[in-house]
């Protein structure tokens, strides 16, 4: 720094200063991606069904093929859920592109009102794009009264689409799987369907 | 100013160096190596404490049942568990975050890449300061993380050191994990100040005529770190401030009740998690190059694939995360894509351990302490490279993912790689550091200890992984008996090296006190830090070192 006069000084402080702030902006555009990544994510697994998600449709299959797969039902609750809820049937056999009606159980076993709401997936995750649900009580949120039971409808049908992808060749089984949670906010708007 | 400078360094000969007062020096300090002796001091204490952890976990595991935690449970074998879940928690965070991460990056990187660079210090040298005193408050934080209630009869958090939720969120409901997330706050902005500063200073404080392709490679590593830091801490920070949030303030980003979803948590964690392993090994990689270039008496061999080596591994390492999830139900194009990318970073990491030998070939090797220890460290990374090359195929990992195979591996790369290349910079930049040389047979007597009691622990441990032995478990069935006594007596073995190493410096400061020429190790050592006195003068390169007259070279 023999040579270093104050001008250079300066410079030198100006170009650290600068250099330091692009970099804290890279700090920050990591911090605003992370969060990013919320939605993202989400839309990225409706989108493509990876990680189980099943899809909707408005219609039943145009086509139905001769493939059949079976279909076997699972319904778990969640620790602080006060419910009964299982399928009310073990499993189903039906053609790719039939439509199926499957029944799940609810019962309340307290003596309140509870709402619930549920999760779901199907295994293994890479069928959830070709698993295809018309109508669901997913769909919304269900209230039992104390000490209600109900039978709770799905309506489903296996894409046709699935004979074109090779990577579903293997797949004969499909399990659809439900997990109901609390729902505690009784004033809440009906969520967006597809929660994972 | 030119007066004034030249007045300084006229002043320094005489011994007359500017040193603040104590109080100032060590807690306000701005300087860049009395910063890197805090820092390295920290991290000494920190291996101790981290180290300890493992003897008790080790000493556990001895024989299987649960019979040594119970000391310090009042015989509650359950409380035991617990305790066995918070060691291992708090000992991966302790030796990431708060030994090897302070070790290679605040406290050599501190030391050394101002001087090496020629500069007379960090771009920032007060916020040089912020960031040891973020990094000290963040280790009290975990320190009472450690002693706060995490769930009801427990103290501390044990979730081991990934923090997955729901474990980390519905699981441990007490103070504990709080103050773990606002510890790794703490320490995360300490990091992405450090990595801005470093940036910063090697950019733009190089001296005259040191381009970046003339530039010693720890230079290199720890610019490449400091970009790995940046783009990856800021995603932890937004992960655990995401679990922070799911804890207190009633979101749900991790929680499935309510929509969320806790996988998304894995991949924001190891999207940071993956570079940061290699945070903590390119220092390394640094340190090893100058060792084993010094120690043949040659000029590194590829020096330019050596530094782009490090970039690719940077590089490619953020786009290889999910391979550590590959059992949460990946899809098998996703699983592929994922091991083939994996095994790409092979590649950069193989020219790195062939250019190391290829510098030794034909070299006039000398088998000083800090070459063993480099010697030590390419032999166990690249033990610790092959099992990593096994279990980044997704059809075998589904089989060994969290078994002790995946211990032995990680163990092999970090505990054994990592520190052995902080031994290796301790031994050679020993004598610039604190002016004074080590008694050389306790050096390499602390080596060999060390080197055969490390793989005593983990050796055997790939052989329980394989047999099926799940990592994380306070108990085993009595088939892993055998293994797990021999690693024991392993932990045994490198205490007695630590022991060795306490000893070796207790003599070099107080009792051999043989004083350090500026160069010890002759002709072989070429950057910078050689050509000042041992130790360096408080101020440096009053009178910049330049590499633009002739064809001089930095490396």
């Amino acid at each position: 720094m023999t040579d270093a006069g104050p001008t250079d000084r300066k410079q030198i402080v100006k170009t650290n200063r600068r250099t330091a702030l692009v970099v804290a902006g890279v700090v920050a555009a990591m911090v605003g991606l992370s969060f990013a990544a919320v939605p993202a994510y989400r839309a990225f697994c409706q989108v493509t069904g990876w990680g189980g998600t099943t899809q909707r449709a408005d219609a039943a299959a145009d086509a139905i093929l001769e493939r059949a797969v079976t279909i076997r039902f699972d319904g778990t609750t969640g620790a602080d859920l006060p419910w009964r809820f299982r399928p009310e049937q073990i499993s189903q056999t039906l053609k790719v592109g039939e439509s199926g009606l499957a029944f799940y159980e609810a019962e309340n076993l307290s003596d309140r009102p509870v709402t619930g709401r549920a999760t779901y997936n199907v295994s293994p995750a890479k069928a959830g794009l070709y698993f295809k649900k018309i109508d669901c009580f997913c769909f919304t949120e269900q209230r039992l009264a104390p000490g209600e039971k109900v039978s709770m409808p799905v309506t489903y049908f296996i894409d046709p689409a699935i004979a074109r992808d090779r990577n579903l060749d293997d797949v004969q089984t499909i399990t659809l799987s439900y997990t109901f949670f609390r729902w505690d906010d009784e004033d809440a708007p009906p969520a967006e369907s597809g929660a994972e | 100013m030119a007066h004034a400078h030249q007045e300084h360094a006229h002043a320094g000969e005489h011994g007359h160096d500017h040193k603040p007062p104590f109080f100032v020096r060590w807690f306000y300090s701005t300087n860049h190596k009395d910063i890197g002796t805090l820092y390295l001091i920290f991290a000494i204490l920190a291996g101790i404490i981290g180290g300890a952890m493992s003897g008790l976990m080790r000493m556990e595991l001895a024989e299987p049942g649960v019979t040594f935690l119970t000391q310090f449970s009042g015989g509650d074998p359950i409380a035991a568990a617990n305790f066995y879940n918070v060691l291992i928690t708090y000992h991966g965070l302790i030796m990431i975050f708060f030994m090897v991460m302070p070790a290679m990056i605040g406290g050599f990187g501190n030391w050394f890449v101002p001087i090496m660079i020629g500069a007379p210090d960090m771009a920032f040298p007060r916020m040089n300061n912020i960031s040891f005193w973020l990094y000290a408050a963040s280790g009290v934080l975990l320190t009472l993380s450690l002693f706060a209630a995490g769930d009801t009869g427990q103290l501390g958090f044990g979730g081991g050191w990934v923090l997955y939720p729901p474990l980390s969120v519905r699981g441990s409901p007490g103070p504990a994990m709080d103050l773990l997330i606002l510890s790794l706050h703490l320490a995360g902005a300490s990091s992405i100040l450090g990595a801005i500063n470093f940036i910063t200073t090697i950019f733009n404080m190089r001296a005259p005529g040191m381009t970046l392709h003339k530039m010693p490679l720890f230079a290199w590593a720890v610019l490449v770190t400091a970009f790995l830091l940046v783009l990856s801490l800021p995603v932890l920070a937004g992960a655990i401030t995401m679990l922070l949030a799911d804890r207190n303030f009633g979101t749900a980003f991790f929680d499935a009740a309510a929509g969320g979803d806790p996988i998304l948590y894995q991949h924001l964690f190891w999207f940071f998690g993956h570079p940061e392993v290699y945070i903590l090994i390119l220092p390394g990689f640094g340190i090893i190059s100058h060792v084993v270039s010094t120690f043949s008496r040659k000029p590194i061999f590829g020096y330019l694939g050596m530094a782009y080596a490090m970039v690719a591994i940077g590089f490619v390492g953020f786009i290889v995360w999910a391979h550590h999830m590959y059992t949460v139900g990946l899809s098998v194009n996703m699983k592929a894509y994922f091991v083939a990318a994996t095994m790409v970073i092979a590649v950069p990491t193989g020219i790195k351990i062939f250019s190391w030998i290829a510098t030794m070939w034909g070299g006039s090797i000398v088998f000083k302490t800090p070459m063993l220890w480099a010697i030590g460290f390419i032999f166990l990374f690249t033990v610790g490279g092959v099992t990593g090359v096994v279990l980044a195929n997704a059809g075998i990992d589904h089989y060994l993912h969290d078994t002790y195979y995946v211990v032995a591996h990680f163990h092999y790369v970090l505990s054994l790689g990592a520190v052995f290349a902080i031994f290796a910079g301790w031994y050679y930049w020993f004598a610039k550091m604190t002016g004074k040389m080590y008694r050389e047979w306790l050096g390499q007597l602390h080596f060999w200890i060390m080197f055969v009691g490390v793989n005593l622990i983990f050796f055997p441990q790939h052989f329980l992984g394989l047999q099926g032995m799940p990592r994380r478990y306070i108990d085993y069935p009595e088939a892993f008996a055998t293994w797990n006594e021999v690693s024991t007596w392993g932990y045994y073995v490198t205490v007695l090296g630590v022991a060795v190493f306490a000893v070796a410096m207790f003599d070099a400061f107080f009792v051999y006190r043989r004083k350090a020429e500026a160069n010890p190790w002759g002709e072989g050592a070429t950057t910078l830090e050689w050509t000042l006195p041992s130790p360096p003068p408080f101020h440096q390169f009053n009178e910049l070192p330049r590499f633009d007259r002739g064809d001089a070279k930095a490396f």
